[in-house]
């Protein structure tokens, strides 16, 4: 079992799907169920608790349909991750309702890292925000 | 799958009859009873949501090595015609546009080269940029890689990587017309910048294979191919810039079927009509991105020439052929007998134009274009010869992969990732990673048998099986 497979921190999970992967990002808000579904998200690429917090960067949007707001939150992250050359594994957001302002930490990536499996985006497959008795629930399919 | 749920038309194809009151285009399954029944019954939702879209022209088809994918299945086919409504879709082509396979073809024998297969391993390993967070070594500006966006495969050889040859044995001969740049964001030209020449993760890679059996004499000479020759297999896309042009008109197609009143079965269809401004707007930036995956793999077979004339003195590795496997495409196609110019759909499907066709290079044109099954690691892959008759059956396509039998989150229940590579050594076949994870997620026993979809393909008229190939060495992201 590797470093990645262990650490899997609290609010996180996983579905199954033939090619690609399910994540799950659970919290008592919107907000805290996004940030769990980046974790989810960016720990498939690589051990997301051995990064350091060294840079970070900011993002905003304007999304009216929150499943929407989800993928484009992810998608967001993954491009932002490509563009800087960075690995995150801190993630904020706040709603204000249409608008989305967010942002994540990390570091660019270095040879000692894990590397997992790279996500190339989030789809709108089996994808689904809603709020259930245990608070607020973020998942969709992955492309790997 | 359920099979109780479907017709069976011959031994290699099935159907869906319609329920009552089910308003939907016919849906048409290739593959044995032994294939269909591995399936996850997603496959069949899927498909039968795309029979639902407007345009449809003919049945919505799955391949031999269909799996669950989103939006449409993975080994999907659809064609859509403009004129009568017919529909673009971004969750029809998928994220990695234009991932595909380029084949090359070398002088080397397995016995003359086996010694060197360590050095090789290692020396593919340090030059092929592969798995997450890697980057190659050519930085591009903007308005170099708009240069790129427009002239694929072309530019590449402009620029020194490979030679004019190798554009007779790619399709479009290299480059995709139509491409839009513009059409293309700023954040996807800059995910973009560092990912000319690499790889990917996932199920992509490079192998070292050796031909290890012939079906089809004649279309193994005429593609130049003999037992116990070497042949390299580089299977990647368009990287991060097609990723996120997938991911960009995913959304705004969504939003676009909503404002045009298209109803949509599942929202990863994301449709526009292909006459639509919405639709051309796609069409342009997904033209853009073929022509990236071109260059990719164009640089990639480049340094792959390079890391063997540093390792096998003498060594010539020629372009057999390049094919792309996702993909939308203009196409001109006979359907009862008159010529339409049809949108084709081919999502985790290959093109296989068959004997004759004008868009197969000359050297091939009385066999048919080839077509590549790439299987996993462990196992092997085919080459195979489109074929007349899949113009009727499947608008000229055929499989693409063994397809995945199992996800990966069962795949890493089940196996391991440092185990299997020793195993696969055992068994003489050498893997470099850099993901252990990936590995696993990848083992061999996760995919369907690739012998059984080689044969379906075959057997249901979509291409014929020319060599089987067996790996050597494979280089994973």
């Amino acid at each position: 079992m590797t470093a990645m497979d262990k650490a899997r921190p609290a609010g996180e999970s996983y579905f199954d799907h033939d090619a690609d992967i399910g994540i799950i990002g659970r919290g008592a808000t919107v907000e805290e169920a996004f940030e769990a579904a980046a974790r989810a998200t960016f720990a498939l690429m690589t051990d997301i608790g051995s990064l350091r917090g060294e840079r970070s960067v900011s993002l905003e949007f304007e999304e009216a349909d929150v499943e929407l707001a989800l993928v484009r939150w992810l998608n967001l992250l993954l491009g932002l991750s490509h563009e800087e050359g960075l690995i995150f594994g801190r993630f904020w957001i706040e709603r204000d309702g249409v608008c989305w302002r967010g942002g994540a930490s990390g570091e660019p990536w270095r040879p000692e890292l894990e590397r997992g499996v790279e996500v190339k985006g989030a789809t709108l497959t089996m994808l689904q925000v809603r709020q259930t008795e245990a608070g607020w629930e973020a998942r969709c399919v992955v492309d790997v | 799958m359920e099979l109780t749920r479907l017709k069976r038309i011959d031994e290699w194809s099935w159907t869906v009859p319609l329920a009552p009151g089910e308003k939907r285009s016919e849906v048409k399954l290739y593959g044995s009873r032994e294939l269909l029944e591995t399936m996850d019954d997603k496959v069949l939702q899927q498909i039968t949501n795309v029979a639902r879209l407007p345009g449809l022209v003919g049945p919505a088809m799955t391949m031999p090595d269909a799996h669950w994918g989103y939006g449409f299945p993975i080994g999907g086919v659809a064609a859509f015609d403009p004129d009568q409504g017919g529909i673009i879709s971004a969750g029809g082509v998928g994220f990695d546009i234009s991932c595909g396979i380029r084949c090359l073809r070398s002088n080397l024998e397995l016995p003359q080269i086996a010694e060197f297969l360590p050095s090789l391993a290692r020396e593919l390993s340090e030059k092929i940029p592969a798995g997450v967070g890697e980057e190659g070594d050519l930085k591009l500006g903007i308005p170099e890689l708009d240069q790129v966006l427009t002239g694929g495969a072309r530019w590449a050889v402009k620029r020194g990587y490979g030679v004019p040859e190798d554009l007779d044995f790619i399709e479009e001969r290299g480059c995709m017309s139509g491409p839009v740049p513009e059409n293309v964001s700023a954040v996807a030209k800059k995910r973009q910048r560092g990912e000319m020449g690499t790889l990917g993760s996932g199920n992509h890679y490079l192998e070292v294979q050796v031909v290890d059996r012939i079906h089809d004499a004649a279309a193994a000479e005429a593609y130049g191919l003999h037992e116990g020759q070497i042949i390299v297999s580089i299977h990647c896309g368009s990287r991060g810039l097609g990723h996120q042009i997938g991911t960009e008109y995913l959304v705004s197609l969504a939003k676009a079927a909503s404002r045009l009143g298209i109803t949509l079965p599942d929202r990863e269809l994301a449709s526009a009509p292909i006459n639509s401004p919405e639709g051309q707007e796609y069409i342009g930036a997904m033209n853009a991105a073929i022509n990236c995956a071109l260059a990719n793999r164009q640089i990639l077979a480049h340094l792959t020439r390079t890391a063997f004339a540093r390792i096998i003195k003498g060594a010539s590795l020629e372009t057999l052929f390049d094919v792309s496997h996702n993909t939308c495409k203009a196409e001109r196609h006979r359907v009862n007998g008159r010529e339409r110019l049809l949108y084709i759909h081919r999502k985790g499907a290959t093109r296989a134009f068959g004997p004759g066709h004008p868009d197969v290079p000359a050297r091939y044109r009385e066999i048919g274009q080839p077509v590549v099954i790439g299987g996993s690691m462990g196992t092997g892959s085919y080459i195979l010869a489109g074929t007349a008759e899949s113009e009727q059956r499947a608008f000229s396509s055929a499989s693409h992969g063994a397809g995945r039998a199992m996800s990966r989150h069962q795949a890493l229940k089940q196996w391991r990732g440092r185990q299997l590579v020793d195993e696969l050594a055992a068994k003489g076949i050498l893997i470099r990673t850099r993901s252990m994870r990936g590995v696993a997620e990848e083992a061999p026993g996760a995919y369907k048998d690739v012998d059984l979809v080689a044969e379906a393909t075959e057997r249901a008229g979509l291409a014929r099986r020319v060599a089987f190939l067996r790996p050597k060495v494979c280089v994973k992201g």
